[in-house]
C-alpha cells in the first residue's frame, strides 16, 4: 500500500496502467493499445476506468478487466470499478507511436495509419518486421487471433504476422 | 433517446432479428473449424464466426439492458419459434461454395445495415454499428476475393459458384423481410427499412458478381424465403439450437 495522499491524479492511474499488458502481446500496454478510453478519480480516491474492446469477439477482454482492477487496487484507492463499453469505438489509429514500436518489437508488423477507411490494398506490401523489406505479400487477412493477418516476405523468406488495420 | 413502451417493444424485436442472424450464421461458420478446405480458409471461417458471435453477444447485452434475459440465457435456451433469424443463416453448410456464397450475400447486407444504423436514433445501437462495420469489412473482403477468383477460375469452379448463387439467392432475399413495425422504426429514425437496405445491397453486389461472371437469377424467378422474422423456420434451426446450447443446458447455473 502506498502512503496516503490527498487525491490520486489521473496521470498516476494511467502510469500504473502502463504495467497492464495485452495478455496476447506482452510488449504492449493497454494504454498504448488505445483501449483505455476514460479514467476518473473521485474525491474519495475511488477510481473508474473505462475500456473499449479492440474486437467485439475478443476473448482477452475479461482478463484485461481483472488485470486493471488488480493493478489499481495496489494504489492508495478506496475502490476501483472497471467498465467496458462502446462509447468510443476503438480503431488502430488509437494505438500510440510507442505502442506501434512495441508491436514491432514483438515481431508483429504494426498497422499503418489510415484515414478512417481500410482498403484491401493496405494489407499488401506490408513492411516485414524482421528485415524491413516491403517486398511482401498477404497470405490471409485472418490469423491466430482476430487482430492479426498473415504475410510472407519474399526477401528474407519468413512468414510474419501483422496487427491488421481496423477502421 | 427515451422510448415509449410500444417503441421499446419494436426496437427489441428489431434487435433480435439482427443478433439472431449473427449468432446462427456465426455458429454455421464455426462448423468449418477443423474442416476448411485449406488451413487459411479454416482459420478465416473460424475468425469470422468469432466476430459474428461476439457481435451478437453485445446486442444481446443491449437487449438485457432493455429488460430482456441474460445474453447466455437468450442465446442458449430459447426454442426455434423464439428466434428471428432469416432462413439463409439456418441452412446446413453444404459444400464450401454454398457457405462461401451465403457469407458473400450476408456480409454485404450486414455491412450496409450497420452503415445505415451508425446514425440510428438508438444511440447504443449506433455505437455498436460503427464498431462492427470495421470488423465486417474484413468479412466482406474475404468473400469478395473468393467469389471473384472462383467465379472465373475454371469451368468447374464457375459452375459451382453459379449453382451456389442460384441456391442461396432466394434465401438471401429473405433477409429483407419487412416487419409490421417497419414504419414505426422509420418514423422514429431507428432504421430506414429493409426495402431500402435490399436496394442498396443489390446495387453493391451486382458489379462484383458481374466481374466474377456470375448472374443473379432472373427477377421473374425471385421467391424470397420469408417467415424467419416471424418465428417460422426451416427444419434445420431447432437441431442447430439444441447442439449449440447442449453444454450450457447441462448446468445453466455453472460458473464459467
Amino acid at each position: 500500500m502506498e502512503s496516503f495522499r490527498t487525491m490520486l491524479s489521473k496521470a498516476e492511474v494511467l502510469d500504473a496502467l502502463q504495467d497492464v499488458k495485452d495478455p496476447e502481446i506482452p510488449t504492449i500496454s493497454i494504454v498504448d493499445l488505445g483501449i483505455v478510453t476514460d479514467v476518473s478519480v473521485s474525491e474519495e480516491n475511488f477510481v473508474l476506468v473505462k475500456l473499449t474492446p479492440t474486437f467485439s469477439g475478443c476473448p482477452a477482454l475479461k482478463i484485461m478487466e481483472t488485470l486493471v482492477k488488480e493493478r489499481i487496487e495496489k494504489l492508495n484507492v478506496s475502490g476501483v470499478s472497471v467498465e467496458t463499453n462502446f462509447d468510443v469505438q476503438w480503431n488502430t489509429n488509437m494505438i500510440t507511436d510507442k505502442g506501434l514500436a512495441a508491436l514491432n518489437k514483438h515481431g508483429l508488423a504494426p498497422p499503418e495509419r489510415h484515414s478512417g477507411l481500410v482498403q484491401i490494398e493496405m494489407l499488401h506490401k506490408v513492411k516485414c518486421p524482421l528485415c524491413g523489406s516491403r517486398n511482401t505479400e498477404m497470405k490471409t487477412p485472418f490469423g491466430p487471433t482476430l487482430c492479426r493477418s498473415i504475410h510472407y516476405c519474399n526477401d528474407c523468406l519468413n512468414a510474419f504476422e501483422q496487427f491488421k488495420p481496423v477502421s | 433517446m427515451s422510448l415509449s413502451p410500444g417503441e421499446l417493444k419494436d426496437v427489441k424485436e428489431f434487435l433480435y432479428k439482427i443478433a439472431d442472424d449473427q449468432l446462427i450464421i456465426g455458429h454455421r461458420n464455426s462448423e468449418w473449424t477443423g474442416l476448411g478446405p485449406t488451413l487459411e480458409e479454416d482459420i478465416a471461417f473460424s475468425s469470422i464466426a468469432q466476430d459474428k458471435i461476439g457481435q451478437s453477444q453485445h446486442i444481446y447485452e443491449l437487449l438485457h439492458a432493455m429488460g430482456e434475459k441474460h445474453p447466455d440465457t437468450t442465446a442458449f435456451t430459447r426454442n426455434a419459434a423464439d428466434f428471428r433469424c432469416s432462413h439463409l443463416t439456418e441452412y446446413p453448410n453444404g459444400e464450401y461454395e454454398f457457405s462461401l456464397m451465403r457469407n458473400f450475400l450476408f456480409n454485404h447486407s450486414e455491412h450496409i445495415r450497420f452503415g445505415m444504423l451508425s446514425t440510428s436514433s438508438v444511440e447504443q445501437l449506433a455505437k455498436l454499428a460503427k464498431k462492427y462495420r470495421g470488423e465486417i469489412k474484413y468479412h466482406v473482403m474475404h468473400s469478395d476475393t473468393w467469389v471473384k477468383q472462383l467465379g472465373r477460375a475454371n469451368e468447374e469452379s464457375h459452375m459451382r459458384m453459379q449453382k451456389a448463387l442460384n441456391d442461396t439467392f432466394n434465401l438471401a432475399l429473405g433477409i429483407f423481410e419487412e416487419s409490421d413495425f417497419a414504419e414505426a422504426l422509420r418514423e422514429t429514425k431507428v432504421f430506414e427499412g429493409e426495402q431500402v437496405l435490399q436496394n442498396k445491397w443489390l446495387e453493391e453486389i451486382s458489379p462484383i458478381l458481374d466481374s466474377a461472371s456470375l448472374v443473379i437469377p432472373n427477377k421473374n424467378s425471385w421467391a424470397p424465403a420469408y417467415g424467419g422474422r416471424k418465428g417460422q423456420h426451416t427444419e434445420y434451426l431447432q437441431p442447430l439450437i439444441e447442439e449449440m446450447g447442449a453444454v450450457f443446458r447441462l448446468d445453466p447455473n455453472a460458473e464459467w
